[in-house]
């Protein structure tokens, strides 16, 4: 059987629109707050690598050139969906509710980066790859058997399609016709090793074939071809349990992490091309174009988002330190006697040496 | 008052709690229509439904992932992993996820979920499905582990991990399952966790065992008896976290402690509670702590598992050593 996942794309690469705009998206307020959820999570990721250069926090990971399919995810989804990250995915979880603080709280080795105190349901981010595939299963499974119309979404990059965990949920999610959408970042690198090491599938769309669930293909890079197809798959999760698998087409803009150099392994000229693809250039050619979107708009905004960030670095540079020894307190409900125990000889041995 | 296995006496703790709790569900391979390949959760299917008894696929990861999400969501999940051999796929899952939830939100989102497997050796089941490596989950910061060795405690204890708001790995002693029944009232009654049981009193030496080797170590402690070796027999019962407190007050009087597992010795947990009264208990010590354990090896394959398990004869030996010991 041959199966073609045509790409879903509404914006051409020069931000040109192709056809006619998802009913939601139909208002200048709805299309601003994408492009301001894609400018906050550049201008903060960027801030967030100075902090990590100048020492100010630790090992970060960067969603440069992913701001598209964050927000068009984020504003897909409803506020009583479930959230279940991984770690490129901040244009989308600011938009949930996780404050700026937390994350560069996350980042800078502090747990209280996950407390998420404005967004009690969704997951922290997850670093061992695709594991949290598992989690939205779950989590998908407690919504229908409450039986609430509400959905979850898992994300996760190119290279977690090949972990069994990944299989392993979008199987499951078939089987018992969860309410769940599977969304790959398709950046083309897992560090560094490009898709053409990670699988012989024609495209990870078709990944949904092997387990019955629904697959698209969709432009990562178009916010507007992410909200209509978040929307339509989260609807169909929601009303009808019908699970689906959403490949994102984009490109990893950056290292994988602030720990890592992508000069070593990725070719300049594949960069160069990609980067003329970014979304958020493309976006702003097409609000200038139909939305008489003016250079002095484009600095307001950017000027808005950036006191939203200097704000939120300041936040974090302020925040008092955990309690000492706190790390022992969360082990469980109440602590065990060994971590009593533990906990105040920690303690005495910090009172002897301060 | 009725009289149930160990294995039915889990079956009754299961639907206990199913009944009194409807956020209780159970997940799989072979928990539903089957019963279990060991008939743990028969008749649960009839009495509550594919929704709260599920057969899952065949993916141990998925099924312990997936629990996490339901247990971050508010339910309350048992996921049954066959064998114990068969749960390191989900091993990813329990050390870098259900022990870490709480931790990592500070409290927002947690893990209640008892994750159960039949464990050990002595049915002469086919390969990797002997092995006991309950070492390695109480080496786990973030979870509790709880091996029964009674019906009773089976119940008790079973109903009590349910209901904690924390992960509990309760690993079951496949070998009596069904050795010998016991009368129990299916009150509800949870025992509680974190806590040994002392299932003899005596004044010469405390023997520590759980599982399934409390049989050969009651067994030995009976033989000793007219030998004038009076022994304490002490089920340590929750694995992680020890319950230290109770095992030096035995070798407090005592003086004396054979601990007895079917694991392998090194690293295993008898190692952890020999460390333990060396640092808490050594004035106590009239001798050394002895170990009576599987080897550091692979668990031979049944014809020769005889010879990997500890028996009373080398109980027996043991607690004569620890007794001559100058």
């Amino acid at each position: 059987m041959d199966v073609d996942f045509k790409t879903v794309e509404f914006l051409d690469a020069g931000g040109v629109l192709q056809r006619e705009l998802p009913p939601d998206l139909r208002s200048r307020d709805a299309l601003l707050k994408l492009y301001r959820a894609m400018l906050l999570a550049r201008i903060f990721d960027r801030a967030a690598i100075n902090l990590q250069r100048t020492g100010a926090m630790g090992t970060y990971a960067s969603c440069e050139g992913q701001e598209a399919m964050g927000a068009g995810l984020g504003m897909a989804m409803r506020e009583d969906d479930v959230f279940v990250p991984y770690y490129r995915d901040i244009a989308t979880q600011f938009q949930r509710g996780v404050r700026l603080e937390e994350i560069l709280l996350y980042w800078g080795g502090d747990e209280r980066g996950m407390c998420y105190q404005d967004q009690p349901e969704d997951f922290p981010i997850s670093v061992p790859i695709a594991s949290q595939s598992c989690h939205a299963v779950g989590v998908a499974y407690a919504l229908k058997y409450r039986r609430q119309n509400r959905a979850v979404v898992t994300t996760c990059g190119d290279g977690a399609t090949s972990e069994g965990d990944f299989y392993e949920s979008i199987n499951v999610a078939g089987v018992m016709k969860l309410p769940v959408v599977f969304m790959v970042n398709n950046n083309r690198w897992a560090i560094s090793v490009p898709l053409s090491k990670q699988t012989a599938a024609k495209t990870i769309a078709h990944k949904a074939l092997a387990v019955g669930i629904d697959g698209y293909r969709v432009d990562g890079n178009d916010p507007i071809a992410v909200f209509h197809v978040l929307g339509e798959a989260l609807a169909k999760a929601r009303d009808e349990h019908r699970p689906s698998l959403v490949e994102a087409l984009s490109y990893r803009l950056c290292d994988h992490t602030t720990a890592d150099d992508a000069n070593r392994y990725r070719d300049k000229q594949e960069y160069e091309t990609a980067r003329a693809l970014e979304p958020l250039i493309r976006y702003k050619a097409y609000l200038q174009a139909e939305h008489g979107w003016s250079e002095d708009d484009d600095k307001g905004l950017y000027g808005e988002c950036d006191a939203q960030v200097k704000q939120a670095i300041t936040v974090y540079k302020n925040m008092p330190d955990q309690q000492p020894g706190e790390f022992f307190d969360h082990m469980f409900v109440s602590p065990t006697r060994d971590l009593q125990q533990q906990k105040k000889e920690w303690l005495a041995e910090r009172k002897r040496h301060g | 008052m009725a009289e149930y296995t160990l294995v039915e006496a889990v079956t009754l703790a299961l639907a206990f709690e199913m009944r009194h709790d409807d956020s209780v569900v159970v997940l799989g391979e072979d928990v539903g229509v089957n019963g279990g390949v060991f008939r743990a959760t028969d008749g649960l299917l009839k009495n509550f439904g594919e929704q709260r008894v599920i057969d899952t696929p065949l993916a141990e990861s998925v099924i312990v992932g997936m629990a996490i999400g339901m247990a971050a969501q508010g339910l309350k999940p048992i996921p049954e992993l066959q064998f114990m051999g068969f749960i390191y796929p989900a091993v990813d899952q329990i050390i870098n996820h259900v022990a870490r939830l709480r931790n990592r939100t500070r409290g927002r989102l947690h893990c209640p979920m008892v994750i159960r497997a039949p464990f050990g050796g002595g049915i002469h089941a086919p390969e990797h499905h002997s092995e006991s490596t309950e070492a390695l989950f109480a080496h786990m910061p973030g979870v509790r582990v709880v091996i029964p060795s009674s019906p009773g405690r089976a119940y008790g204890l079973l109903l009590a991990a349910i209901r904690d708001p924390d992960p509990v790995i309760f690993l079951e002693p496949k070998r009596i399952y069904r050795y010998g029944k016991q009368k129990l009232e299916d009150n509800g009654e949870a025992l509680p966790l974190d806590s040994c049981f002392v299932l003899r009193d005596g004044l010469y030496v405390t023997l520590v065992s759980w599982g399934a080797s409390i049989k050969e170590t009651l067994e030995a402690a009976s033989q000793l008896a007219p030998m004038g070796i009076d022994a304490e027999v002490i089920d340590l019962a929750t694995i992680s976290p020890l319950d230290m407190d109770s095992i030096i007050d035995s070798v407090s009087r005592t003086g004396r402690c054979v601990i007895v597992h079917e694991a392998a010795r090194s690293c295993g947990v008898g190692a952890e509670i020999a460390a333990r009264l060396a640092g808490e208990a050594i004035t106590s010590l009239l001798a050394p702590v002895m170990r009576v354990t599987g080897f550091d090896t692979i668990m031979p394959l049944y014809r020769h598992e005889e010879d990997y398990l500890p028996g009373v004869n080398r109980i027996i030996d043991a607690v004569k050593a620890s007794m001559e010991y100058r």
